[in-house]
């Protein structure tokens, strides 16, 4: 039979004494396989208590304390043999996994003096902690709804490849990139207007001083930006708990659209205000796109 | 009779030629175990995960994803497009630059042979201007994307920053390429973009000197910012993209359903 935790054993003895009526430590007994406890505790008591007065009740112990009886005995004798003292005498039933040992030490003990070792083959060790098997099971990762990359994956990104590069084919296909004279230093054309994605920032320096729109407002722009998780603590994903967030964001993300798309359309000769659907489009990036 | 006999024949024989290729040294050299080209390569799930294991693909993608994060609705594609394009403008570079000579006037020159002297060279301008634009755009979706989502949090934030650099870097390609066709476009619209820069304080001339290479933009500039443009930034670029894809399979891949 394996050799069951004491802990373990009692906890089921328990169970099944409530159900049965009976006294734990009868239940106990028997399902290690002994005589009743009542017997040969008390033949072993007080021979125990005669020998040296130090006898301890390792069955008492092992319930208490939720340790297997074997290791408390194996700890006992380490302990006697690094004090170099003389094992006391046990008290109680035999190792659950001798019971037939039981019986003989009741006679034996008065004059078992100095087992100074324990049994040869037996390796001593000091016990350092005992886990629980609570704590030990139900380590098991959660199960993930996960998916094979191939063919679920790369199959979307092949598709949305071709996709682009469809789209990309067809658009070069029928509009040409723009190329207008040579460049000429003497000649700005006005408006003369920024790439596309500067023009926010060139829409910006229309209001402000070029300090503050030029330098200031991107390389703040920029920065806070890089620093958005270090800013942002709150640990949530959920767009309900990142109200302030998002909509900071968005005031972001909405008034770099419209500003640059203000300053693509809306600005005509000397960057001043224009309507594109009266005075023309200004805005040579998708000059031939337009045309 | 014959007829089917002989076709059997053939059929065999093409068929065993297939075999015996597909079975052959050199071609089971190339395509590792799992490769759907190979004669042991049949649907399985270990051959599913081996086609993404025993591939160069294996440093971009583990062999299973969380499902929601293969949603095309969840990403947009929007990071992986964008990788795209920079190959695409990789690519159509390089057949570029076979044709383009950074100096003034043959910049200008070259271009216009583009158009007329170069077997499809008008379409790869094409390409490469139009897919530079695209690419911004779909690298600031992305962003908004990735804060939408709110996966800059915990363990992503650094990934972000890197995010943030590589933002930067592709405006900065971008804004270099703008000016090697030296027409009266990509001229002005340089000067306007520097002299923004210009204004920076205290070493804002420094900068700006270093950057167009003088104290005003030149046929030098040119050079310069074709070597910023071919080189310099790809180059820093692709570290960056490097660690950036690293860091999302090591921060747990795409961040989770909200």
């Amino acid at each position: 039979m394996a050799q069951l935790p004491e802990n373990l054993l009692r906890r089921a003895a328990e169970a099944r004494a409530k159900a049965e009526g009976r006294p734990v430590e009868d239940v106990l007994a028997e399902m290690k396989g002994e005589a009743a406890p009542a017997a040969s505790a008390s033949a072993a008591a007080p021979v125990a208590a005669a020998s040296d007065g130090g006898g301890r009740d390792l069955d008492a112990d092992a319930s208490k304390f939720g340790v297997p009886r074997s290791l408390l005995e194996r700890a006992m004798f380490a302990r006697a043999k690094a004090d170099g003292t003389a094992v006391p005498a046990m008290a109680g039933a035999g190792a659950p996994g001798a019971p037939a040992a039981a019986a003989a030490p009741s006679a034996a003990a008065p004059t078992a003096a100095a087992p100074t070792g324990p049994p040869p083959g037996v390796r001593t060790q000091r016990l350092l902690t005992v886990v629980k098997a609570g704590a030990i099971q139900g380590t098991t990762k959660e199960p993930q709804d996960k998916v094979n990359v191939w063919p679920h994956l790369l199959a979307i990104e092949f598709v949305a490849l071709l996709a682009m590069l469809a789209f990309l084919t067809l658009l070069s296909a029928f509009v040409d990139a723009p190329l207008l004279e040579f460049a000429n230093f003497n000649e700005q054309p006005n408006p003369s207007k920024a790439p596309w994605y500067f023009l926010g920032l060139q829409e910006l320096l229309a209001y402000f001083d070029p300090q503050v729109a030029g330098v200031i407002i991107p390389t703040v722009g920029v920065v806070a930006l890089a620093f958005v998780p270090y800013i942002d603590r709150n640990p949530s994903v959920r767009p309900s708990d990142r109200k302030l967030a998002i909509s900071i964001f968005t005031v972001f993300v909405m008034g770099a659209s419209v500003l640059t798309i203000f300053g693509s359309f809306f600005r005509g000769p000397g960057f001043n205000f224009t309507f594109p659907w009266r005075d023309g489009i200004f805005f040579d990036d998708l000059k031939t796109l337009l045309e | 009779m014959a007829d089917e006999k002989g076709r059997g024949g053939l059929g065999t024989l093409v068929g065993g030629m297939g075999d015996h290729l597909r079975n052959s040294q050199v071609w089971t050299s190339i395509f590792r175990p799992g490769s759907p080209a190979r004669a042991d390569g049949g649907d399985s799930p270990r051959n599913r995960a081996y086609v993404v294991m025993n591939n160069v693909l294996y440093h971009l993608h583990p062999v299973k994803v969380k499902r929601h994060g293969v949603r095309l609705s969840y990403t947009l594609c929007l990071g992986g497009l964008s990788f795209f394009l920079f190959i695409l403008l990789t690519v159509t570079g390089i057949f570029l630059m076979f044709y383009y000579r950074p100096t003034s006037p043959q910049a200008y020159f070259d271009l216009q042979a583009l158009a007329t002297d170069v077997a499809f060279g008008q379409l790869v301008r094409n390409m490469h201007r139009w897919g530079a634009h695209i690419m911004v755009l779909t690298v600031f979706l992305h962003m908004t994307r990735v804060f939408y989502h709110g996966a800059y949090k915990p363990p992503r934030e650094f990934n972000w920053v890197v995010g943030m650099i590589l933002l930067t870097l592709t405006l900065l390609l971008s804004f270099t390429g703008y000016l090697l066709p030296w027409d009266q476009l990509a001229l002005w619209a340089v000067t306007v973009g520097t002299n923004m820069g210009a204004y920076a304080p205290v070493f804002g001339d420094q900068v700006s000197f270093v950057l167009i290479g003088g104290v005003q933009i030149t046929a030098d500039t040119l050079l310069r910012w074709y070597t910023l443009h071919v080189l310099f930034i790809p180059f820093i670029t692709v570290i960056f993209m490097a660690v950036h894809f690293w860091r999302v399979r090591k921060d747990g891949g795409v961040s989770g359903p909200l």
